[in-house]
C-alpha cells in the first residue's frame, strides 16, 4: 500500500512515478523475452512433431531454466571487434536496436486508471497526446539499428543483408502507417489512452478489418520474421546483418527482434482489439492485453513454423504493388463512408 | 526546470552539429546528424509543437538520414581528405561562419520585425491539441500550399525514378 | 526564463556551423548533409517565432519545409549517385569539366 501523504514534493513524483513505471515494464519485457524464447522453440517443435527442449531444469515436461542456461551459455562466448570493422559503429548497433524497441512502450496503455489512498495511478509510462505519430517515429527509428549493425561488421553479407532488410523495413512502413491511418479516422484523436477507452464496446478491428489485415502482414515484414526474413535467412546471406556478432551483442539484436514482435503486438492489440478492453467491456484490465499479445505471439511462432519465406523481389514487390494500393483504398474507403455515415 | 531542458539540448545540438562537418568518416557523421535531429525534435516538444517533433523524427531522422545513409553505403566513399581548392579555405570558412552567426544573432534579437500574433497560445494548443490545429489550417488557409506539396512529392519520385535507372 | 532569443541565437549557431560545413568538406554527401543542417536551423527559428507570437502559421510553414526537404534530398541524391556512378570518385573538387 503505497502512502503518499503532502510531504513529497511534486516534482520528485514528476520524476519517480515514469522511472519506478520504465523499470516495472522493463523488467517485465526481459522476463517475457526470456520465455518466449522457451516458448517458440516448444510451439515451433510441436508443430513440426518433434521434442522441445527437455534437458535443462525439468519441470514437468517443461524446461524453465532453459533461458537461465542459454543466457549464461551466450554470455561465455568469445566477444571479439572483427578487424578492420568500425569500432563505434559496430557496439553501437545492437544498443540502438535494444534501445528504439524497448522505448515504444513508453505510451502503451496496460490497465484503466486506478485510484489508491487519494491518488490516481495511471498505467501507462507517459501519456501524450500523440503517441501513435510517437510509435511510427520510434519505428523509422528502428531501422538504424539494422543498416548500422551491416555496415559495423566490415563485411559484404552483412551490408548487403542490412540493406536488403532496411529496404523491407522502410517500404512495409509506409503501408503500416495508412493502415493506422484508418483506425485513426475512426477515433478522431492520437491518444492512446483515449482510443482505447473507445473501444469499450466494440472494438476497431469490426469497423476496420482490411486496415487490421494489412497492418497484420506490414506487422510481420517490420520484425523481419517468417515468412519476410530473407536477409536474416541462414542459406541465403550467412545470417545477414548480424552475422559477425557474437555473444552479448548478438542476444541484444536477437533481443530487439522478440521485444519488436511484442511491440508491434502490443500495437495491434491496442489500436484494432482494445487493449485492455474486454469484450463487450467486461472486467477491462491488464489481464485481457496480455492474453492479446499472447494469441498475436503464438500467431508469428506458427507462420514461422509453418510458411515457406518470399523471395526478395516478390517481397518487395509485394509491398509496393498489393499493400500500398490497399492501405490507400481502405483510408479512401473510410473517409467515404465516414462523411456518409455523418460521424 | 525549462532553462535547463533548454540548455541540455542545445549543447547537445551544437556538439552533435560541430562533430557531423569535422567528423572524417561519412557514416558518423550522418550519425551525428541523426543525433542533431532528435535533439532538436526535444526542443520543438519544448516549443508546444509535438507535432512537428514527431514529424521531425520520422521524416529527417526515419527517412531522410536513412537515405543518406544508403547512399554512403552505396558509394562506399573513403575517408574524407578534407583538403579543398584553395590552401586556406579553411580557415576562411570558420571565419565567415562566425562572423555570419554573429552578425545574425545580433539582427534578430534587437531588431524590431513585423509579424501578426495568433490566438494559439500554448494552453489552447494544449486543450485542442497541435495535431487537430495544425491539420485544421492546413486545410482551410493553407490548402493550395499543402496541394502544391503533394504535386511536388509526386514530381520527385518521378524524377527520382528517372535519375536512378541504368542507361540501356 | 526562456525567450525567443535563446531560440533564435541557438539557430544561427547551427545555420553558421551548416556554412562552414559547406564551405569546408568536399565529400558531397557531407555538404548536402550541412545543408539539411541549415534548413534545420530555419526550421529551429520558424518554431520558436511561432510559439512566441501565438500563431500557428510558423508550424504550417514547417512543416511545408519538412515536405520539401524531403523531395530535395531524394532528388539530390539520385543525382549524386547518378553523377559518381560514372566517376568513381567522391570529391566535388574533380567534377569540374564544365569548366573553361
Amino acid at each position: 500500500m503505497v502512502e503518499v501523504g503532502v510531504t513529497l514534493d511534486p516534482l520528485v513524483i514528476t520524476i519517480l512515478e515514469p522511472l519506478i513505471k520504465s523499470i516495472v515494464v522493463v523488467v517485465a519485457l526481459l522476463t517475457a523475452y526470456a520465455y518466449m524464447t522457451l516458448a517458440e522453440r516448444y510451439v515451433v517443435a510441436k508443430i513440426q512433431s518433434r521434442f522441445g527442449p527437455n534437458r535443462v531444469g525439468r519441470v514437468g515436461p517443461i524446461a524453465v531454466l532453459q533461458p537461465v542456461a542459454d543466457a549464461i551459455k551466450t554470455i561465455f562466448k568469445e566477444d571479439f571487434i572483427p578487424a578492420q570493422a568500425d569500432k563505434i559503429v559496430y557496439v553501437i548497433a545492437p544498443g540502438i536496436a535494444v534501445g528504439t524497441a524497448l522505448l515504444a512502450w513508453a505510451v502503451i496503455p496496460f490497465n484503466p486508471p486506478v485510484t489508491m489512498a487519494g491518488y490516481t495511478i495511471t498505467f501507462q509510462v507517459a501519456d501524450v497526446n500523440i503517441a501513435v505519430l510517437y510509435l511510427l517515429a520510434i519505428g523509422s527509428l528502428g531501422v538504424y539499428g539494422i543498416v548500422l549493425g551491416g555496415w559495423g561488421a566490415n563485411n559484404k553479407y552483412s551490408l548487403l543483408g542490412g540493406l536488403r532488410s532496411t529496404a523491407q523495413m522502410v517500404s512495409y512502413e509506409v503501408s503500416l502507417g495508412l493502415a493506422l491511418v484508418g483506425v485513426l479516422m475512426i477515433s478522431g484523436t492520437l491518444n492512446l489512452v483515449k482510443i482505447v477507452e473507445q473501444q469499450s464496446f466494440w472494438w476497431f478491428v469490426f469497423f476496420q478489418p482490411l486496415g487490421f489485415i494489412i497492418y497484420c502482414i506490414c506487422a510481420v515484414a517490420e520484425t523481419n520474421r517468417l515468412p519476410f526474413d530473407l536477409p536474416e535467412a541462414e542459406t541465403e546471406l550467412v545470417a545477414g546483418y548480424h552475422t559477425e556478432y557474437t555473444s552479448l551483442k548478438f542476444a541484444l539484436f536477437y533481443m530487439a527482434e522478440y521485444i519488436n514482435m511484442l511491440t508491434v503486438s502490443a500495437i495491434a492489440a491496442t489500436m484494432f482489439l482494445g487493449g485492455y478492453q474486454g469484450p463487450f467491456g467486461l472486467l477491462p484490465g491488464v489481464h485481457w492485453l496480455i492474453l492479446k499479445i499472447a494469441v498475436f505471439i503464438f500467431i508469428f511462432m506458427w507462420m514461422r513454423a509453418t510458411l515457406p519465406r518470399f523471395r526478395y523481389d516478390q517481397l518487395m514487390r509485394f509491398g509496393w504493388k498489393v499493400l500500398l494500393p490497399l492501405a490507400l483504398a481502405n483510408v479512401f474507403v473510410t473517409a467515404v463512408l465516414l462523411v456518409l455515415l455523418g460521424k | 526546470m525549462d532553462s535547463i531542458v533548454f540548455y541540455l539540448f542545445a549543447f547537445i545540438t551544437v556538439v552533435a552539429a560541430v562533430g557531423m562537418v569535422t567528423l572524417r568518416n561519412p557514416v558518423h557523421s550522418a550519425l551525428s546528424l541523426a543525433v542533431v535531429f532528435v535533439s532538436l525534435a526535444a526542443l520543438y516538444v519544448l516549443l508546444s509543437a509535438p507535432f512537428i517533433a514527431a514529424a521531425q523524427v520520422m521524416i529527417y531522422a526515419g527517412a531522410i538520414l536513412i537515405l543518406f545513409v544508403f547512399v554512403i553505403m552505396l558509394l562506399s566513399p573513403g575517408v574524407d581528405r578534407g583538403v579543398g581548392a584553395l590552401k586556406w579555405q579553411r580557415w576562411f570558412a570558420t571565419v565567415f561562419g562566425v562572423a555570419l552567426v554573429v552578425e545574425l544573432a545580433l539582427v534578430l534579437t534587437t531588431a524590431v520585425l513585423p509579424a501578426t500574433r495568433g490566438s494559439f497560445t500554448p494552453e489552447r494548443l494544449a486543450e485542442i491539441g497541435d495535431v487537430q490545429a495544425v491539420g485544421a489550417l492546413l486545410f482551410t488557409d493553407f490548402l493550395l500550399p499543402f496541394e502544391i506539396m503533394s504535386l511536388l512529392l509526386l514530381v520527385a519520385m518521378v524524377g527520382v525514378i528517372v535519375l536512378a535507372k541504368k542507361r540501356g | 526564463m526562456l525567450t525567443a532569443n535563446h531560440f533564435i541565437i541557438l539557430s544561427a549557431i547551427l545555420f553558421g556551423i551548416g556554412v562552414v560545413g559547406v564551405l569546408v568538406r568536399r565529400n558531397p554527401l557531407v555538404m548536402f548533409m550541412s545543408v539539411e543542417l541549415m534548413l534545420n536551423a530555419v526550421n529551429l527559428a520558424f518554431v520558436a517565432f511561432s510559439r512566441y507570437l501565438n500563431n500557428l502559421d510558423g508550424q504550417v510553414f514547417v512543416f511545408l519545409v519538412l515536405t520539401v526537404a524531403a523531395a530535395e534530398v531524394a532528388v539530390g541524391l539520385a543525382i549524386i549517385v547518378a553523377l559518381f556512378r560514372t566517376r568513381a570518385t567522391v570529391d566535388v573538387d574533380e567534377i569540374s569539366s564544365l569548366k573553361g
